[in-house]
C-alpha cells in the first residue's frame, strides 16, 4: 500500500486526500502544527467577531477522519530528505512516504519594517494569528492596519465589529485599485470609509515604535505621521511558506515551481495551492494563485495523479468572491485593474451607491470577456457557459435576468443596466424574461 | 443611544419582575354563590367534595392561590379517591384538578391586581413593551449600515448558552409548566387581560387568552427586532410581515371575534396534524353544531390539511407554512430569533431528529386514525387500547410537554425550532413532500462557497448547509422551513432560496467547482 504523506491540512491538502480516499484505498497522512483539525480560513474572522465559535469553522465533524482512515499528525516538518523518500519531524519522528505533497500555504509579508516583531504586531492568516489579535486587542484604544488587501479590510471589519477605531494604511490611491477597475475601488472606498475606518490613502509604513515593555506604541507613516496605537495588524499580502523546503532538493523560486502536472522538479513530490508557483502562468493567471477556490482545484486534479490518472491542472473560468464590509463581490472571467488596450468596458453603479456592476468586452468581435458585480450576486454557472461558448456582450446583457442570483423579492436593475449600455453604446437591447430552460440547459 | 437602551433593558426588566410578581400577590375568598352556580352549570354529584369545599373552603379568605389550589385539588382528590373504592363512577369527577381549580379561583381573585387591571397591565405589559422597544430601535443607528448584524453572538451571555441564556430557559420552561399544569396559580396574570378579552369576545379572559396576547405581543415586538436586523433584505422582511399577520388576524383576533358572534372558535389557518384535535369528537360535533359556517369550517380544515398544505408545498416548499403562516414557526422566527445558532448541527443530531419526528407523526396518525374510528363506530378501543387513552397521552406528551415546554422553553439552550425540527408531525408531513415531490430547493451558486459555515452556524433547523454548498451541490432536506437566513449570512453569494423545475434538482451539479468539465466529469463518475 503507498504512503502519500500531506504536509498541509488547509483547503488543498485536505481536498487531496478526500478525493484519493474517494478513488483508492492508499494510506493517508496529513502533517500540519497549525491545527488539529481541517478549518475554513476564510472562516477566521467571523470568530473573532463572535458570528461562530471556532468550531464551526471546521467543514467535517471530527470523527470524520478515522472514519476515513485520515492519519492526522499535529507536528511541523523539518527536513524534507526526498533521496531517501523521509521526512523528519520537529519531535525528532521520522515519517517515509511514497508520494509527498506539499500544500504548505502562505504566510503574512513582512517587509523588514523596523518593529515589525513587536508584540502587538500580528498577520492575520492563522489560527496563531487569530490568537495573538485576540490577546492583543483587548482594551485597546486604536489599531493600524498596513496593507490595503482582501485580509486588510476583514481585519477592518473585525476590529471595527468590537468598536476598536482603526487606521488603515493603504500603499495606493484608492482600495485594491492593483486589482480592481477605478470605479470599483472607487466605491469600495466610500463604502470603507462609510463604516467610519480612519482610511490613509497612498500612505505607507515606515516604522513601529515600541513602548518600554516592547510592545506596540505608536507608528511612523511614510508622510511623517505618528499615529498612537496598541495594535498593528499587518496585511500586505502573503508569500509561500516554503522556508523549510529551500533546504531540499526540490526546486523554488518565490513558491515551490511546479509543472501544469503539479509536479516539482522531484519525482513524486507534488506542490500544491498557496505554495505552488507555475513555471509558466496559465492564461492569464498568476504563477502563484493565492485562493480559496484554485487551491480547491489544485486538490481535486492531484487527487486523480496520485491514484494513477495523471492529469494536468486545467482550471476553468476565473472567479473569484470577496465582501468588503456589506457589500459582495463576485467576479467572472477577466476584469482587470486597467482595461485592456483590444477591451472595451461598462461600468452601472446604482444610485444607492452600494451596488455596481463592470461588465469587460472585446473591441472587435464584442465577445463577453468578463465581469466585477458588487452587492448584487450573480449565477456562476451562467457565466461559465458564456465565457465557454464565447457569448457576445449583447447576448449576457439580453439574459442578464437568468444569471441574477439575488435573494427573491430583491429589486432587480437589469433593465436600468441594459438602458445606460444601450445610451453609450448606441445599441437596443432588449432584456429577456427569466427563463428556467434556459437556466437548466446545461452542455 | 446607548442609554436609552440600557433604559429600556431597565424597563423591561421591571415590567417581567412586576409580571412575575403578581403570582404572589393579592386575596382569595371563594364566595358561596360563586361555588354555587359553579356546582350548578356543571352538574356535579360529588357529595363530598361539595361538602368538603362548602365547610372547609367557602366563605374563608386565603392571602394565597397556593393554599387555596391545594385545598380544592386534596379536596377533589379525596371525593374522588372515596368514589372510585366504592364504584360510584358518576360521582367522580374527572377533570383535572388544577383546571378545576383554575375556574373556581378565576373569580374568587381579589385585591389589587383585580381593582387596577388597567395600571397593573401597564406595569407589565406596558413597561415590557415600551423598555423592549427602547431597548431594540436605538439599534437602527447603533448596529451600523443596513448588513448582517452577528456581532458579538457567541460572546454573548444571552446567545451563547450563558448564564442568561440559562436563565431564560428556566423562566420559560417555568412559565410554560404553569400555563399548561398549573394555570390556578396564575389567575392575577389572566386578570391583566381580563378588559381586553371581554372588548374581544366579550368573555372573561382564560389562561389560554393571556398565553395568545401574550404571544402575539412577544412576536410583534420581536418581530420589530426582525425588521430592524434585516432591513436589507426584503425576504426577511415580507416574511416576517407575513407570520405577523396570520398570527394576529387567523390565529388571535378571528377566533375570538367568532365567539363574540356565537360561533365556534376556529382558526383557519391552523391544519392537522399540527392541529391534532381537530378530529376529536367534541370538535367535529362542536362544527357540525355551529350551522353552516360550521359545516364549512370542517370541510375547509379537511381540504386545507389533506390537499392544499401538499399541493403548496409541492409549488413553494414546506417554508409557505412553516416561516409565512404558522404560529410556532412566527414565534421561533421572532423571539426564537436571537437563539437560532444554537441547534446542534451534528450527525447525530439529524439521526435523532429523523426518528424522533417521524414516531410522532406516526403516533398522531394512529391516534387520528383510533378517534375517527371511534367517531363512526362508537367502539371505543382497539387492541385492546383506548381511543381516550391515546389522545390523553398524545395531548400531554406532545400537545403540551414536547410542544410548549420543551418547544418554546428550550430556545435559549437548543436554538429557536426544537419544536419544528424534532416534533411537529405537520412539519414532518410536508417535509416528505418537500424531499421527495417539491419545485423548491436552495440552490448552490456554482463554486463559489469557501466553507466559512455561516450558513450552517446560523440554520435554525441545524442542517449542516455548508456540507452540500462546499460541494456545489444543492440542498434539498426535508427539514429546511426556508427561511432564508443561510442565504442571508453567505458572504459569498452562494445559496439562494427557488422553486424550480423537479428535473436536476437534487442531482449533484459540481461542474463548477472550477476545474474544466473533463475532469468533473470524470470524477462525477467515479
Amino acid at each position: 500500500m503507498k504512503h502519500v504523506v500531506i504536509i498541509g491540512n488547509g483547503i488543498s491538502g485536505v481536498t487531496t486526500a478526500r478525493h484519493v480516499r474517494k478513488m483508492s484505498d492508499q494510506k493517508i497522512t496529513i502533517i500540519s502544527d497549525e491545527t488539529d483539525y481541517f478549518f475554513s480560513r476564510t472562516a477566521l474572522m467571523y470568530v473573532y467577531m463572535g458570528h461562530m465559535p471556532f468550531k464551526n469553522t471546521q467543514p467535517y465533524e471530527n470523527w470524520f477522519w478515522e472514519k476515513n482512515r485520515i492519519n492526522l499528525i499535529k507536528n511541523r516538518v523539518e527536513k524534507i530528505d526526498t533521496d531517501s523518500k523521509k521526512l523528519l519531524l520537529k519531535n525528532g519522528e521520522e515519517i517515509t512516504y511514497d508520494k509527498l505533497v506539499l500544500a504548505t500555504g502562505s504566510k503574512p509579508n513582512k517587509f523588514g519594517w523596523k518593529g515589525q516583531d513587536l508584540d502587538g504586531v500580528s498577520g492575520m492568516y492563522s489560527k496563531q494569528d487569530l490568537d495573538a489579535i485576540e490577546k492583543y486587542t483587548k482594551n485597546i484604544k486604536r489599531a493600524v492596519i498596513v496593507g490595503g488587501g482582501l485580509i486588510g479590510i476583514e481585519l477592518a471589519e473585525m476590529l471595527i465589529s468590537r468598536e476598536i477605531p482603526v487606521t488603515f494604511l493603504v500603499r495606493e490611491t484608492s482600495f485594491w485599485n492593483n486589482v480592481l477597475p477605478k470605479q470599483d475601488s472607487q466605491l469600495i472606498t466610500n463604502h470603507v470609509k462609510s463604516h467610519h475606518v480612519d482610511l490613509k490613502l497612498d500612505t505607507e509604513l515606515r516604522e513601529i515604535i515600541p513602548d518600554e515593555n516592547g510592545r506596540v506604541k505608536a507608528v511612523l507613516t511614510s508622510k511623517g505621521e505618528t499615529i498612537d496605537c496598541q495594535f498593528v495588524g499587518l496585511t500586505a499580502g502573503v508569500s509561500p511558506n516554503i522556508d523549510f523546503v529551500r533546504d531540499s532538493k526540490i526546486e523554488c523560486n518565490r513558491g515551490i515551481l511546479i509543472n501544469r502536472h503539479l509536479e516539482t522538479n522531484i519525482p513524486d513530490v507534488y506542490a500544491i495551492g498557496d505554495c505552488a508557483e507555475q513555471e509558466n502562468a496559465i492564461g492569464r493567471r498568476r504563477p502563484i494563485e493565492q485562493v480559496w477556490y484554485t487551491g480547491r482545484m489544485m486538490g481535486e486534479t492531484l487527487a486523480q495523479t496520485l491514484c494513477g490518472n495523471r492529469r494536468q491542472y486545467n482550471p476553468g473560468h476565473w472567479f473569484n468572491s470577496a465582501k468588503f464590509f456589506d457589500i459582495e463581490y463576485q467576479t467572472y472571467g477577466w476584469v482587470t485593474a486597467r482595461i485592456q488596450e483590444d477591451e472595451q468596458d461598462y461600468y452601472w453603479e446604482s444610485s444607492c451607491g452600494q451596488k455596481a456592476i463592470h461588465l469587460v468586452f472585446d473591441k472587435n468581435d464584442k465577445s463577453f470577456v468578463g465581469i466585477n458585480t458588487f452587492g448584487i450576486r450573480l449565477r456562476h454557472e451562467m457565466f461559465d457557459r458564456w465565457l465557454n461558448e464565447k457569448k457576445s456582450i449583447e447576448h449576457v446583457l439580453e439574459y442578464l435576468k437568468d444569471a441574477n442570483f439575488d435573494p427573491e423579492f430583491y429589486k432587480q436593475h437589469e433593465e436600468e443596466i441594459i438602458n445606460g449600455f444601450n445610451q453609450k453604446f448606441n445599441a437596443n437591447i432588449q432584456p429577456k424574461k427569466k427563463s428556467w430552460k434556459r437556466i437548466f440547459t446545461t452542455f | 443611544m446607548k442609554i436609552i437602551k440600557k433604559l429600556g433593558l431597565t424597563l423591561f426588566i421591571i415590567g417581567l419582575v412586576i409580571f412575575t410578581s403578581l403570582i404572589f400577590i393579592g386575596k382569595y375568598e371563594l364566595t358561596e354563590s360563586t361555588f354555587d352556580s359553579y356546582v350548578k352549570s356543571r352538574g356535579f354529584k360529588s357529595e363530598l367534595f361539595i361538602d368538603d369545599i362548602q365547610k372547609n373552603v367557602v366563605g374563608k379568605t386565603y392571602s394565597n392561590q397556593f393554599e387555596l389550589s391545594s385545598d380544592i385539588t386534596s379536596a377533589l382528590e379525596n371525593a374522588n379517591e372515596t368514589y372510585k373504592k366504592e364504584q360510584q363512577w358518576d360521582k367522580v369527577i374527572w377533570d383535572k384538578p388544577h383546571s378545576l381549580s383554575y375556574s373556581l379561583i378565576k373569580p374568587s381573585a381579589k385585591g389589587i391586581v383585580v381593582d387596577n387591571q388597567g395600571l397593573f397591565f401597564f406595569l407589565t405589559f406596558g413597561l415590557g413593551i415600551i423598555g423592549a422597544l427602547m431597548f431594540i430601535i436605538p439599534d437602527v443607528v447603533l448596529l451600523g449600515p443596513p448588513g448582517i448584524k452577528n456581532n458579538g453572538i457567541y460572546q454573548s451571555k444571552a446567545t451563547n448558552r450563558g448564564w442568561i441564556g440559562y436563565l431564560a430557559f428556566i423562566y420559560l420552561v417555568s412559565f410554560y409548566i404553569l400555563l399548561y399544569f398549573y394555570a390556578d396559580y396564575i389567575v392575577n396574570l389572566v386578570y391583566l387581560v381580563d378588559p381586553i378579552s371581554k372588548s374581544l369576545s366579550g368573555n372573561a379572559a382564560s389562561q389560554w387568552f393571556l398565553y395568545g396576547f401574550l404571544y402575539c405581543t412577544v412576536m410583534v415586538v420581536m418581530g420589530i427586532r426582525m425588521f430592524i436586523k434585516y432591513r436589507h433584505n426584503k425576504y426577511q422582511v415580507i416574511r416576517t410581515a407575513s407570520v405577523l399577520f396570520f398570527q394576529i388576524a387567523f390565529a388571535f383576533l378571528i377566533p375570538e371575534i367568532l365567539v363574540r358572534f356565537n360561533m365556534p372558535y376556529f382558526d383557519f389557518k391552523n391544519a392537522w396534524p399540527l392541529d391534532y384535535d381537530f378530529f376529536f369528537d367534541w370538535n367535529i360535533k362542536s362544527l357540525i353544531n355551529s350551522g353552516t359556517l360550521g359545516i364549512f369550517m370542517l370541510v375547509w380544515g379537511t381540504i386545507f390539511s389533506i390537499i392544499i398544505i401538499p399541493i403548496v408545498v409541492y409549488f413553494y416548499g414546506k417554508r409557505w407554512y412553516c416561516s409565512w403562516v404558522c404560529g410556532c414557526g412566527g414565534l421561533a422566527e421572532t423571539l426564537g430569533d436571537p437563539y437560532r445558532q444554537l441547534s446542534d448541527k451534528s450527525m447525530k443530531a439529524w439521526k435523532i431528529e429523523r426518528y424522533l419526528i417521524h414516531s410522532v407523526l406516526v403516533f398522531a396518525i394512529i391516534m387520528t386514525a383510533m378517534t375517527l374510528y371511534t367517531y363512526f363506530t362508537g367502539v371505543d378501543s382497539l387492541f385492546g387500547i383506548k381511543t381516550y387513552d391515546l389522545q390523553f397521552y398524545y395531548g400531554f406528551l406532545i400537545g403540551s410537554i414536547f410542544s410548549g415546554v420543551i418547544g418554546t422553553g428550550f430556545y435559549p439552550v437548543m436554538g429557536n425550532r426544537v419544536w419544528c425540527r424534532f416534533g411537529c408531525p405537520l412539519a414532518a408531513y410536508m417535509g416528505i413532500v418537500q424531499r421527495f415531490k417539491s419545485r423548491f430547493r436552495i440552490t448552490t451558486n456554482g463554486g463559489q462557497c469557501i466553507s466559512c459555515g455561516n450558513c450552517s452556524t446560523y440554520c435554525e433547523q441545524g442542517i449542516d448547509v455548508r456540507a452540500y454548498a462546499q460541494k456545489g451541490q444543492n440542498i434539498v432536506r426535508a427539514s429546511c422551513v426556508g427561511c432564508g437566513v443561510c442565504s442571508a449570512v453567505c458572504p459569498r453569494g452562494v445559496l439562494k432560496l427557488e422553486n424550480g423545475p423537479e428535473e436536476g434538482r437534487i442531482q449533484e451539479n459540481p461542474t463548477l467547482l472550477g476545474n474544466d468539465i473533463d475532469l468533473m466529469k470524470m470524477l462525477k463518475d467515479k
